[in-house]
């Protein structure tokens, strides 16, 4: 394996939903008692990561993509080594240091330097490699006034430079990070970058770089992963596997068979869809700044329902969770039309120039009779928007100042 | 150069290159002792006169509730060095034996985002812990020279060069409980309810407080059990140069220790695998 830097065989992580931490004495009891009947806990086993096999070279960049869930941070955390796999092997040469986080273990009360002590340390440098390098890591943050001042009286944006710095001197062999670079001002990423670029081409550095950020992963790695369901779907060239991935349907089968639901089920969301705006062709990956129809699919599990009174809501969330927009016909203030074809009942949504910026979002849908709640669905499906077109610019570089929204305003011109 | 292999899969590796990886991480250990020695003194008034202050209180409390009001003898030793050498030593075990118990939880946030041998920072609660000992073991040892000097107690001999070794089986005592604790509490919760309460309650299995029973009895028996009474009475007769010492007991001790520090080893490795799955 002279020239492979990471073999993954078959890696598997399973976790066991609801048996952990029910902390009454009576069902840890009757678990262990059970402990045979395999039977019954086999349901509610949650396979994180299933069956992944593939093997990185050395001086690779590898770019690992997905959607939420796809089982991204369970292989970062399986390859660096905060937990096992449950089934398979990863077998590698090289030291390892990962970046999950800006500043692993930085603690306020310590100066600049000490803290350049600690994190690099805890990232896997030994003393004596932090002290040749202490100069160096200084001068790249840009901050050696404040050397010597306790963290806590950093600005966010200090404190991340220091904390890049020294991740930038890391010098394993491999190294894994996480979106991390998601933070931070553009120009200093880019630096960052070029840094870690240099020492990938001096010494055959293997990097394995996670994100939702397309633009990254293109410019960084060679290679990519794809994952989805804790499954790898295909492994190759990067412009051929962010094609691929960025042209996926939405998750739409699965709506169906999820069961993660609350609500009486009364009615129930089937699928969700976006349609460009004549509803002739499924769109897989909106453009901002164009119109488009949310074509919802649902079914009625009752007789009569006074739709006078039901309330369909889609909110829209960032990758992190956040609560970004909420489309719903009791903000509109309009009625629910719902459309009968061959007993499956349609409810669409007409979005007029979209604004959501550049990124990947998800949407909880909701569905409620008269105040019950029928159906509430988080995550039902995730969409990314890769093309940015709402002020009519063909030529538009993104960056990461952007925020969620574009408001819809104009230069004014005075003459 | 020189480029390690490596593997990754659910196996347990054993005990022996579990230690050898701390071992070579040792740089590290001692950077965490570093920040946690930087951060007590920065900001405070005082410094390390805390350190002495509650000792010294807490002696004066035990001197009158036990010396003055229950009228309870203290085997021949000044009360003040007696209550002042059984409280720091049975401090530094329940510090570091409390800090340990959820040293999983309390570093959860660092322990799920980068790996770096786990035993590290238990290892650094007990090494933190020492300064703030060796401080009061000054202390300590000025009573003692003040009373050796009046000729009331023999103290201060060459027999106190042995106290690193007493050290350690305390060190490695309240670790090897600390680490059976933690690795329980991942997945009960409620057993870290009890730690508190119960160390309290340990205090009085031991001679910290109370005085070692002159006569046999059953009640001195099971002090006796208590690895932290050997302890501390062997403490005193190194430092003090009176105390109470039986090869058997002590040997007992260092039995239930190796065999508490060996299981504490072993839950923790075994835990600290997968523990950031189920805390």
């Amino acid at each position: 394996m002279s020239d492979t830097a990471i073999i993954l065989d078959n890696v598997s992580k399973h976790y066991r939903l609801g048996k952990i931490g029910s902390g009454k004495i009576h069902e840890e009891i009757t678990n262990f008692l059970k402990k045979g009947n395999k039977k019954n806990t086999e349901k509610e086993i949650v396979k994180s990561l299933n069956n992944v096999s593939f093997e990185v070279k050395k001086g690779d960049s590898i770019g690992l993509i997905g959607r939420n869930g796809a089982g991204k941070s369970t292989l970062l955390k399986i390859l660096s080594k905060i937990t096992t796999p449950t089934f398979g092997t990863i077998k590698g040469q090289g030291r390892i240091a990962s970046l999950l986080e800006v500043g692993t273990g930085f603690h306020p009360e310590l100066t600049g330097k000490e803290n350049i002590f600690l994190n690099g340390s805890i990232l896997g440098m030994k003393t004596h490699e932090i002290k040749s390098n202490l100069d160096e890591i200084i001068e790249f943050s840009g901050i050696g006034k404040y050397i010597d001042t306790p963290v806590k009286r950093y600005s966010s944006g200090m404190y991340v430079r220091l904390a890049f710095s020294v991740a930038a001197h890391l010098n394993s062999e491999i190294l894994i990070v996480d979106e991390v670079l998601a933070v931070g001002d553009v120009d200093f990423q880019k630096k960052c970058l070029n840094k870690m670029g240099n020492i990938k081409s001096k010494n055959g550095r293997t990097v394995i770089f996670v994100s939702h950020n397309m633009n990254a992963i293109s410019a960084l790695c060679n290679k990519t992963v794809l994952l989805e369901k804790g499954e790898l779907v295909n492994y190759g060239d990067t412009d051929f596997i962010v094609n691929q991935y960025l042209n996926k349907p939405l998750q739409n089968e699965s709506i169906k068979s999820r069961k993660d639901r609350t609500g009486n089920g009364e009615i129930q969301l089937l699928e969700i869809n976006f349609f460009d705006i004549q509803l002739q062709n499924y769109i897989s990956s909106p453009i901002s700044g164009n119109n488009y129809i949310i074509e919802l699919k649902i079914k009625l599990n009752t007789e009569v329902i006074d739709f006078t009174k039901v309330e369909i809501a889609l909110g829209i969330n960032d990758i992190y969770g956040n609560r970004i927009s909420l489309i719903s016909n009791k903000v509109s203030g309009e009625p629910i039309q719902i459309l009968e074809n061959n007993s499956i009942h349609i409810v669409r949504i007409s979005i007029h120039k979209l604004s959501l910026s550049n990124g990947t979002y998800s949407i909880n849908s909701f569905i409620s009779n008269n105040g019950i709640i029928n159906d509430w669905l988080k995550e039902a499906i995730s969409f990314t928007i890769e093309k940015d077109q709402f002020f009519n610019q063909s030529e538009f570089s993104f960056n990461n100042g952007m925020g969620n929204f574009h408001l819809n305003y104009t230069y004014l011109n005075n003459a | 150069m020189n480029i390690e292999n490596w593997e990754i899969t659910n196996k347990k590796s054993n005990i022996i290159s579990k230690l050898l990886e701390v071992w070579n991480s040792k740089d590290l250990l001692f950077v965490f002792v570093k920040r946690d020695l930087t951060t007590f003194y920065k900001q405070t008034l005082l410094g390390p006169i805390w350190f002495v202050i509650q000792p010294i209180l807490s002696t004066l409390v035990f001197m009158f509730a036990f010396g003055k009001i229950a009228g309870l003898q203290t085997n021949d030793i000044p009360k003040p060095l007696y209550y002042f050498s059984g409280i720091i030593l049975w401090n530094y075990f329940s510090d570091c034996f409390i800090k340990t118990s959820t040293v999983f939880k309390d570093n959860l946030n660092l322990y799920s985002k980068v790996y770096f041998p786990r035993l590290i920072l238990p290892l650094n609660i007990i090494l933190s812990n020492l300064t703030k000992f060796l401080i009061q073991l000054c202390v300590l040892i000025c009573i003692t020279i003040y009373y050796k000097y009046q000729s009331i107690i023999p103290g201060i001999q060459i027999q106190m060069l042995l106290f690193p070794l007493l050290f350690i089986l305390i060190a490695l005592f309240s670790l090897g409980l600390g680490l059976i604790i933690t690795s329980l509490t991942t997945r009960y919760r409620d057993l870290s309810l009890l730690i508190n309460f119960s160390v309290q309650l340990l205090l009085f299995s031991t001679t910290a407080a109370l005085p070692m029973p002159s006569n046999d009895s059953i009640y001195k028996e099971i002090i006796l059990l208590n690895p932290m009474t050997n302890y501390i009475e062997a403490f005193r007769i190194l430092i003090i140069g009176k105390g109470y010492f039986s090869y058997s007991s002590f040997g007992v001790s260092i039995i239930l220790t190796t065999i508490i520090l060996l299981t504490g080893l072993n839950l923790f490795f075994k835990v600290e695998r997968n523990f950031v799955d189920t805390i």
